[in-house]
């Protein structure tokens, strides 16, 4: 008894000191940024305003938060961490690992009838335009990139430079030449496959940070190229009227042989949209049946043996450039696709659609995903784009906020709060354990701590 | 189907006894970093079938010489020539350096220098094959994975550069199934073929260490390098790695090139024995040869710094 009250007495002390220092470094912070505030007045003279209370007000919410952490939350983590582990993972577990693939395949397959069900015409276009294709435009670069990052471990962030470089050949070549989506999209994806090797080669001596910061000024260099070089690109305007792709030369148009009057419906955007959805989906399952092919064959073993090890790869007689160069030409393939497709579906596209943040916000769902898994991938690319679409939709909190809170400004805030919650709960990222390519008896699944993240 | 590992004697054997000559010979091998010389002015060659050890004190540019001679470190200076299949081929050693290309071939017999070559084509073409001292397993990997990646050209070629392969041709998975069945060869002579769907990380260190060498052979070498592959070992693990070399010397044929500290395996299973000290070579000889070798006893076989000079100055020829 007296033990364990001593024991309650001594956290509620840690607790309130760890609060009061939270709540200092959030004083510091806060002061400059919420303590003051520079407003116009009616000469248009620029005031300082200073709002000690809603200084106050997030200092106490930051430094309660601590307390309430550090008395309850602490101490369930290391009763957590003391608990002796389970042998194996419960049978609920297992069967979500057996059962969400193909339960969320199917429900991507039923998911547009199903919101035309449920929300009519006019409703479901936001469902499955803003969700579904949104959603699905990212699963699909998420896996494009996986095989770079997840599979051969090499960290690429000017991913979308690639996807640019579809888009603007799809919209050009479009647009230029009259040739139809279907014969763009493998055009598409080639030129995005020849930059990605171009890419390759310089960056193929650099590891790790090199390597990082060698592609991300790629993608910068890409999109620099796309301002400038006004004659071809038209700079910052962009490239407006995009041929929009046909059903198998259907136009989705409401003349006599457009696709609703050739089938006998009656005219209504939606059919693009739902054509458009299943044509990413398809794209999407392509990306993954093709990922998963490969990594059952000896350049996707090659791909994960660099992520391993790159010194025992060339010790083992494996042309390590022409290893490294595949899988950024295969990612830089699926980027190109997942662009050609962006281009038809938006009928505009302007370098503002291919910024660094793109390529942050992949790089994070292949890492939050688990690298290398494709279930854990698109997982994260639900919760991450469906997250910031349904910020759109919270507009009950204009009325706890007051009329101009734009929920939509929060988006890096829930990327925060994502990597932040991750990083604790899985530091692997959503999947981190390992399929084998090939077994004898049974396929064990690969632990996640033997998994390497590759250093370049 | 299983894998019918190539018997001693289906592969090409050019060392009659009545002509010797070397599978590898190393040339005036020097390796400088800046102003350190790791190697200095290193000769010395190594017979097909043959056991090689190199051995010295720490520091003395064993495992330079193996990254030299596996092509992870290109040398300052040097010639290094690889030959197996018809031993007339060396007769082209002089008009190949002149020519300033990396192999040649004559009949069936095959010249290679190394020094030319990059690590990969080292161990893909010259069929050379290495451990690392610190082991370099795919940990993420199993067992058998890492004893497909060894066979990654092989199963590339079957695989038609991965299109082939991809259409899921049978070709390819006839390919693929005799890979595991050599894989599943080499985990049986180990001891490992229990644990191949294990992760290769999850192994204990000696069946690491002893998977390192059975993936090495799954490249079907000739001359296969190891570095230190008894460190750690207790000295029953030793002995079993002892016989595990003879054995893949014998039935394979295939020559072994071996840097060790623990004196036991070297000189139980060593058939020629090379010392170095300060990158250079200060003898070369047979185990019985070096164990009576006043110079290796000074500068290797644990005699104290002040008591070696005593030694050497009562060496013939020692300066005074």
């Amino acid at each position: 008894m007296e033990a364990s009250h001593s024991t309650v007495r001594v956290d509620l002390g840690r607790a309130i000191r760890e609060a009061l220092f939270a709540g200092l470094i959030a004083f510091g912070i806060l002061l400059p940024l919420i303590g003051f505030n520079t407003v116009q007045n009616i000469h248009n003279e620029l005031v300082l305003e200073t709002r000690w209370a809603l200084l106050a007000a997030m200092v106490a919410i930051i430094a309660g938060g601590r307390f309430l952490y550090a008395l309850l939350v602490t101490p369930w983590l290391a009763r957590r961490a003391h608990a002796p582990r389970r042998a194996h993972a419960p049978a609920w577990r297992a069967a979500l690992g057996r059962w969400f693939a193909p339960f969320a395949i199917g429900f991507a397959i039923v998911y547009p009838p199903l919101a035309l069900a449920l929300s009519g015409p006019q409703g479901a276009a936001k469902w499955v335009d803003n969700f579904g294709v949104q959603i699905l435009i990212y699963v699909m670069l998420g896996w494009g990139l996986n095989i770079v990052v997840g599979l051969a471990g090499l960290l690429d962030l000017g991913y979308v430079a690639f996807y640019a470089v579809g888009a603007y050949s799809y919209a050009l070549f479009a647009k230029t030449f009259g040739l139809s989506f279907w014969l763009l999209l493998p055009i598409a994806g080639c030129l995005a496959a020849f930059w990605g090797i171009l890419l390759g080669f310089p960056v193929l001596r650099l590891r790790g940070d090199y390597l990082a910061i060698v592609t991300l000024a790629f993608g910068e260099i890409i999109r620099l190229i796309l301002i400038n070089w006004v004659p071809v690109t038209n700079g910052y305007a962009g490239i407006s009227g995009i041929p929009r792709p046909s059903f198998f030369g259907i136009p989705f148009n409401a003349d006599d042989n457009g696709f609703a009057a050739r089938f006998g419906l009656e005219f209504s955007p939606i059919y693009r949209t739902i054509f458009l959805y299943y044509l990413i989906l398809a794209l999407a399952f392509v990306t993954a049946a093709i990922t998963v092919r490969l990594r059952r064959l000896p350049i996707g073993r090659a791909w994960e043996a660099l992520r391993e090890d790159e010194i025992a790869c060339r010790s083992l007689g494996i042309n390590t450039t022409n290893t490294k160069l595949t899988a950024f030409a295969m990612g830089a393939t699926f980027a190109g696709f997942a662009g050609s497709f962006f281009a038809a579906r938006q009928g505009f596209i302007s370098p503002e659609s291919f910024t660094f943040m793109e390529s942050a916000v992949i790089v994070a769902i292949v890492v939050l995903g688990g690298m290398g898994s494709l279930v854990g991938v698109a997982a994260a690319a639900v919760i991450m784009i469906g997250g910031t679409e349904i910020m759109r939709e919270l507009d009950f909190l204009k009325a706890i906020f007051g009329s101009d809170f734009d929920p939509t400004q929060y988006r890096l805030l829930l990327f925060g709060f994502a990597m932040v919650l991750i990083m604790i709960w899985k530091p692997r990222g959503l999947i981190a354990t390992r399929e084998p390519s090939a077994f004898f008896k049974e396929s064990k699944t690969v632990a996640a701590e033997f998994v390497r993240e590759g250093r370049g | 189907m299983s894998y019918d590992p190539p018997a001693s004697g289906t592969r090409p054997d050019p060392a009659s006894p009545a002509v010797a000559t070397p599978m590898l010979q190393v040339e005036h091998l020097s390796m400088r970093f800046g102003g350190l010389v790791a190697v200095n002015d290193l000769s010395f060659t190594a017979q097909h079938r043959d056991i090689t050890a190199l051995i010295g004190p720490n520091g003395a540019g064993k495992t330079t010489v193996f990254n030299c001679i596996t092509g992870f470190y290109k040398p300052s200076e040097g010639r290094i020539a690889l030959q197996y299949g018809d031993a007339g081929v060396w007769e082209e050693l002089g008009a190949l350096t002149e020519r300033g290309t990396r192999s040649t071939r004559r009949g069936d017999g095959a010249l290679f220098l190394l020094e030319r070559m990059p690590d990969y084509q080292v161990t893909q073409q010259a069929r050379v094959a290495r451990t690392f001292q610190n082991i370099r397993l795919f940990a993420g990997m199993t067992v058998l994975e890492n004893m497909l990646v060894a066979q990654h050209n092989a199963l590339m070629r079957a695989s038609g550069w991965t299109v082939l392969g991809a259409l899921g041709l049978p070709s390819y998975r006839r390919a693929e199934r005799a890979a595991i069945d050599k894989a599943r060869y080499w985990l049986d002579k180990t001891g490992l073929v229990g644990r191949a769907d294990d992760p290769a990380g999850e192994l204990p260190y000696g069946d690491q260490r002893r998977l390192e060498i059975a993936r090495a052979m799954c490249t079907e070498p000739v001359l296969l390098c190891l570095d230190e592959p008894a460190a750690g070992l207790n000295p029953h693990e030793s002995a079993e790695l002892g016989d595990y070399l003879n054995a893949i010397r014998d039935e394979q044929s295939t020559a072994i090139l071996l840097i060790e500290h623990d004196m036991t395996v070297v000189m139980e299973i060593s058939d020629h024995i090379v010392v170095l000290d300060h990158g250079q070579k200060i003898a070369d000889g047979t185990p019985d040869e070096i164990r009576n070798d006043q110079k290796v006893i000074a500068a290797y076989l644990g005699v104290e710094e002040d008591v070696a000079d005593e030694v050497l100055a009562e060496l013939p020829g020692a300066p005074p």
